[in-house]
């Protein structure tokens, strides 16, 4: 119905009326509501960013200042910026050399804030919080230290909950690296017949956890 | 309500038999000072529009508008205006020097001109004779002969665009602003601006008293008036999209600025008419029989009513032109000659037989 009529002349002419006065009612009802703008530095007390927003990296620590780094070095291979460092420490426990985390660098001035660190972090030992006032006179600056003096990391007592009911990937934990690299070879042997390209990535994270 | 005259007329005397000036001395005085009065209004006006319709169009979008120069942003239009005052007038190599340097004054001077014809008071008219509805519109058109030389002045592809169709626009629109025109005049029986606000003085504003035709006739004033001021969704002419800034692309610091400050005055001057012409101009809102009432609102001076009726037009265009997108120019030119100036002619029989039969009140 409505085709004919608004090929029409005087349809035309009075649908175009009234969606015209449609657009009207809309701005003026616009006119009076509250506005949106932020006038930023005099709400700054009450100024809340939301829940995705990228501010800068940081690594939270609990009550005992622990926190979740194992070191594993995986933020620092997916930050495209080499925003990230990671700098290891070796102690000796029970008589076994362990890597731990020394200092955690971050440089803000180079962050792109892609969140490509947070995401690959297998612990969710790092991420983005809300604050946003990063502008400072010194670039020096930037470079900041994430972990906290004297920090260490928090000690997983039980075992993973996991590792009774899948014994084979609890086993590649310990044992070397031909362990995964069969079973994900299983795994993925009925789509594909070469196993290659997923067994390196895979040792070479392993290997990666182990130096 | 005060007659403005006597002011004037005590001016007058003053020079002619207090100092003993002679005859033309004191009429060059007297314009002199009118010149500079007009000016001065001119400027004051520039700068209370650009701050309202930045302010209007915030609140139309949603935000707050300029609020950091000064208390409110009350200072924003002035430290604009003399950043641009400072800025250099370019002069380009290949542009015809003479008409580029000359088209922003042809702007300034028709919109001086006509908003000079505006009536502030009673008494306080600067132009006033019995063609002035004609005088109006035969003026305001000088501004395309500007907006013209400023296309074909700056030797340009944009510019020359923008000044052809916006050349386009405004002959077009001008049609129906002269049917609306008309319109009234067929009902009021004069075209002295003086007059016509008088008679509303006694009667009723027009809009009122014309009721039908009256209301279609401002509605399409409204519209056309637009359109004329290059404004709103007629703004195509200088579609920034497509033409960077239309005609007064390749203007630089004060010549821009005088595009600028005729745009904002064009606006006003649309309002005051149709303030003028179908709200009464400075005469106040009178209700037939409500004695005290008209005699609370003759006590409010003329020039409140006329520049409070001209900014709540002012209001109204604006809240036209931050309501709706730009039209193409196919669409443009199907809007004024399909619709517009089919229905302002339909418009001006239905008054005409109005008149005839003595239906208006």
């Amino acid at each position: 119905m409505s085709n004919h009529q608004e090929n029409s002349y005087f349809g035309g002419l009075f649908s175009g009326i009234k969606s015209l006065a449609i657009g009207l009612y809309t701005t003026m009802r616009e006119l009076f509501v509250k506005k949106i703008t932020q006038e930023y530095p005099e709400n700054r007390a009450e100024l809340k960013m939301f829940d995705r927003f990228r501010g800068s990296l940081i690594m939270p620590h609990n009550e005992n200042n622990e926190h979740k780094c194992i070191s594993c070095h995986l933020c620092e291979k997916a930050c495209p910026n080499d925003t990230i460092k990671v700098i290891d420490e070796v102690i000796e426990v029970d008589g076994k050399k362990k890597k731990i985390l020394g200092v955690y660098e971050y440089n803000l001035g180079k962050c792109m804030f892609c969140m490509l660190c947070t995401q690959a972090c297998p612990q969710d030992a790092i991420e983005f919080d809300q604050s946003f006032e990063n502008a400072v006179f010194d670039r020096n600056v930037l470079n900041m230290r994430l972990n906290a003096e004297g920090s260490k990391c928090v000690e997983r007592k039980p075992a993973p909950k996991p590792a009774p009911a899948k014994p084979v990937t609890a086993q590649s934990e310990t044992t070397a690296t031909p362990a995964p690299a069969t079973a994900t070879a299983n795994e993925v042997k009925s789509e594909s017949p070469t196993p290659e390209p997923v067994v390196t990535p895979k040792s070479e994270t392993s290997a990666d956890k182990e130096n | 309500m005060f007659d403005f005259s006597i002011v004037t007329q005590w001016i007058h005397s003053f020079l002619l038999t207090t100092l003993g000036l002679p005859e033309w001395l004191t009429i060059l005085t007297e314009s002199v000072l009118v010149a500079l009065v007009i000016i001065t209004l001119y400027a004051i006006f520039a700068i209370v529009l650009i701050y309202m319709e930045r302010k209007v169009c915030a609140a139309f979008q949603c935000r707050l508008g300029p609020n950091r120069v000064g208390k409110w942003g009350l200072l924003q239009v002035f430290s604009d205006v003399f950043k641009m005052l400072q800025k250099e007038i370019i002069k380009m190599r290949n542009s015809d020097r003479f008409l580029h340097d000359l088209a922003p004054y042809f702007m300034v001077a028709a919109s001086m001109i006509t908003f000079a014809c505006l009536p502030w008071n009673k008494g306080a008219h600067m132009l006033d004779f019995n063609i002035g509805i004609f005088f109006i519109l035969a003026i305001s058109s000088v501004s395309v002969v500007g907006i013209l030389l400023a296309g074909w002045g700056s030797n340009s592809k944009y510019p020359l665009i923008g000044a052809m169709r916006s050349g386009a626009q405004i002959i077009s629109y001008e049609l129906s602003i002269g049917l609306t025109m008309l319109t009234v005049v067929a009902m009021t029986g004069t075209m002295q601006i003086s007059e016509i606000v008088e008679q509303q003085y006694e009667e009723g504003w027009n809009l009122f008293r014309g009721h039908i035709p009256a209301i279609i006739a401002f509605i399409i004033y409204l519209i056309a008036g637009n359109a004329e001021c290059n404004r709103g969704p007629f703004d195509l002419p200088e579609g920034e999209s497509e033409l960077t800034a239309g005609y007064h692309t390749e203007y630089s610091g004060m010549h821009f600025g005088y595009f600028y400050l005729a745009e904002y005055l064009n606006l006003f001057i649309t309002a005051g008419i149709a303030t003028t012409v179908f709200l009464g101009g400075w005469s106040p809102l009178h209700i037939p029989s409500f004695d005290g009432f008209n005699h609370i609102m003759d006590m409010v001076p003329g020039a409140v009513w006329f520049i409070g009726k001209t900014m709540f037009v002012v209001f109204l265009l604006m809240w036209e032109r931050w309501s709706f997108p730009r039209l193409r120019i196919d669409q443009i030119l199907t809007l004024e000659w399909k619709y517009l100036m089919p229905i302002s002619l339909v418009n001006l029989l239905l008054m005409a037989t109005l008149v005839a039969f003595g239906l208006h009140f």
